[in-house]
């Protein structure tokens, strides 16, 4: 090869690598544009309100007030009330799947369960609104008042009027939306254990759930923090889910039943409403809390999960 | 010998610590089969709902007339198109686009700084609050041109799909073994003609795989549309004015009180989620074939 055309390979290599390079910035710059416009959003919030948006619990657009703290604690206790369902159920389904499942089914369950977490969540939200709501408030919710509604202290938690929407049906279907991803990811981590190890334990006469809790949760259990906290980013930044059921009511409120309200809700019912400018940076505001909030979430699970990953990458 | 080993049998039987074990880990197992009865139960319950309720209101008139008034028949052919063109644009954006980036993940920049920071930016972008992406564009594009409009939603859209593309594309790269690369820049090819014509050829059935995934998943995205392309009772193909969509169509119809919208709401909801499923299902084989 003569040095003309090995000059030319190199110049061509760095265009190549410049340009590619160029569309691998491009996304992490969206990240940043999107930090940034929702600051920028939510500067006239941030600088007339201040920290007291976070812990104020007062939302009246007409009389100019703006408190974040009703669809923060909406987000925070649906998405929580999500997770106490989410989290054991998809542990017994990836159970299931991994160690229980007949080797004809493993593989249809398996792609039912990823196809189930392909389904948009405006259905969920709509099945929610029409199917779920009027059985959970016409059965479960008077049943649910008359009995764990009379214990001491958590009974509060199970009291208001029987609707069937709000907060606690918004969970409910929080929760049903996100069973499939964190099981999915329950699943695919559990499989990551070396056989090795599970026939041992095997071998010495444990148990199916002495070999999951034992032996395959310890290995795994970075990587199912991990899933979980995957799960929790969607369910905290889920819109159409918990529009549908949650009831719309700006209120703070330990009973389960009332209506309330999330970030993602408020902003998919009041923004296109917006028009006052202190009232639509309130809302990106609300934006901004939920990003950052995600944010937390996401970075922590994609750390435990990619930590995970590596160690199976060194071990085999 | 049978009865020593009989007795030793029922000496592990009548061991206390023995039942315990054994008895924990069948109510254990119980509830593992209750929990996946309890997930499927519920799904199977919505996808029943969800065709009975849409094959009610599925018909040909859904394909041909326009989104009605409150009170009169109609379709939702408009929104039909308006999501086509829309979903369409956001993937033709996206695809170059996330084909790019994760070639750069996966052949130039490979465990350099630039690629370790995009990977976790990327795999954040895919998860986050899609509402969040709406606002954003709403910032970026609505509020700068002062009307919301077709193009701002295909944005949104976009937004959404490149991460899928960039993960897949960068996944499916990693498969290429080393030796293929090896072997093309020892006959002397650079770099670019290396990954254009030997590694991404190679995966390219994994590569189609993600752009399908893509479509499916910005198919039925509700949350950024609200704010970007809004909705539009009429047939338009402008792509710079308002435009309806399946989706905001579905979230405006099902929450009115009117029956004739609600039962429009589960026909199309019914139709985006075929869809979903079966760009999800089509996805799946190309993969198993193209990857054999």
């Amino acid at each position: 090869m003569d040095a003309a055309s090995t000059r030319s390979f190199a110049l061509q290599d760095a265009i190549f690598a410049r340009s590619t390079q160029f569309f691998a910035m491009l996304v992490l710059v969206t990240l940043l544009a999107i930090l940034g416009s929702l600051v920028y959003g939510a500067w006239p919030t941030i600088t007339q309100v201040g920290p007291k948006f976070l812990v104020d619990g007062a939302w009246d657009p007409v009389r100019s007030l703006f408190g974040g703290l009703a669809p923060l604690w909406g987000t925070i206790i649906t998405a929580t009330i999500a997770m106490i369902i989410a989290v054991p159920v998809s542990f017994g389904i990836a159970i299931f799947l991994t160690e229980m499942c007949p080797p004809v089914l493993k593989r249809p369950l398996g792609t039912a369960v990823e196809l189930l977490a392909a389904i948009p969540s405006i259905i969920y939200g709509m099945w929610g609104l029409f199917v779920f709501a009027p059985l959970f408030g016409e059965y479960v919710q008077p049943a649910l008042t008359a009995t764990v509604g009379k214990l001491p202290i958590i009974g509060i938690l199970f009291q208001g009027q029987p609707i069937g929407i709000g907060v606690l049906s918004a969970g409910i279907i929080l929760s049903v939306m996100v069973i499939p991803f964190t099981a999915s990811v329950m699943r695919d981590v559990f499989e990551t254990t070396p056989a090795i190890l599970k026939e041992s334990a095997y071998g010495l006469g444990a148990t199916t759930w002495e070999v999951m809790w034992n032996v395959v949760l310890p290995y795994t259990k970075t990587g199912v923090v991990g899933g979980v906290m995957l799960g929790l980013g969607r369910a905290l930044g889920e819109t159409m889910a918990v529009t549908f059921v949650i009831g719309n009511a700006y209120n703070i409120s330990l009973k389960l039943f009332d209506p309330g309200n999330s970030i993602a809700s408020s902003l998919a019912n009041e923004f296109n409403e917006a028009s006052d400018p202190l009232h639509l940076s309130a809302l990106i505001s609300l934006g901004l809390v939920l990003f950052l909030l995600t944010f937390c979430v996401l970075a922590a699970s994609r750390w435990m999960l990619s930590s995970l990953a590596k160690r199976e990458g060194k071990r085999t | 010998m049978i009865d020593a080993e009989q007795a030793s049998g029922n000496a592990r039987v009548n061991n206390p610590i023995y039942r315990r074990r054994v008895w924990l880990n069948r109510f254990n197992m119980a509830m593992s089969m209750a929990t996946m009865a309890f997930g499927m139960i519920f799904l199977i319950w919505i996808l029943i709902t969800l065709f009975g309720k849409g094959f009610a209101a599925f018909g040909p008139q859904l394909f041909t007339q326009m989104t009605p008034p409150p009170g009169s028949d109609g379709g939702l052919a408009n929104a039909i198109f308006g999501s086509v063109l829309m979903v369409g644009a956001s993937v033709l954006i996206a695809t170059p686009v996330g084909i790019m980036a994760g070639i750069y993940l996966a052949e130039v920049g490979r465990d350099n700084w630039i690629a370790k920071v995009t990977r976790f930016v990327n795999d954040i972008l895919l998860s986050a609050p899609s509402i969040v992406i709406g606002l954003f564009v709403y910032s970026l594009i609505v509020f700068q041109v002062k009307h919301y409009s077709g193009w701002a939603g295909a944005v949104a859209l976009a937004i959404i799909a490149v991460p899928v593309v960039v993960r897949t594309t960068e996944n499916m790269l990693m498969l290429v073994p080393n030796s293929l690369r090896e072997a093309a820049v020892a006959l002397g090819a650079p770099t670019w003609k290396v990954v254009l014509k030997v590694t991404l050829k190679a995966v390219r059935g994994g590569v189609i795989t993600g752009i399908l995934l893509a479509l499916a998943r910005v198919s039925g995205e509700t949350a950024p549309l609200l704010f970007t392309s809004l909705n539009n009772q009429f047939w338009s193909t402008d792509m710079n004015a308002p435009m309806a969509n399946l989706p905001v169509v579905i979230f405006q119809f099902a929450m009115s009180p009117y029956e004739d919208w609600q039962r429009l709401a589960w026909a199309g909801a019914l139709l985006i989620t075929l869809t979903v499923l079966l760009l999800n299902i089509l996805a799946r084989t190309v993969f198993r074939q193209k990857t054999q």
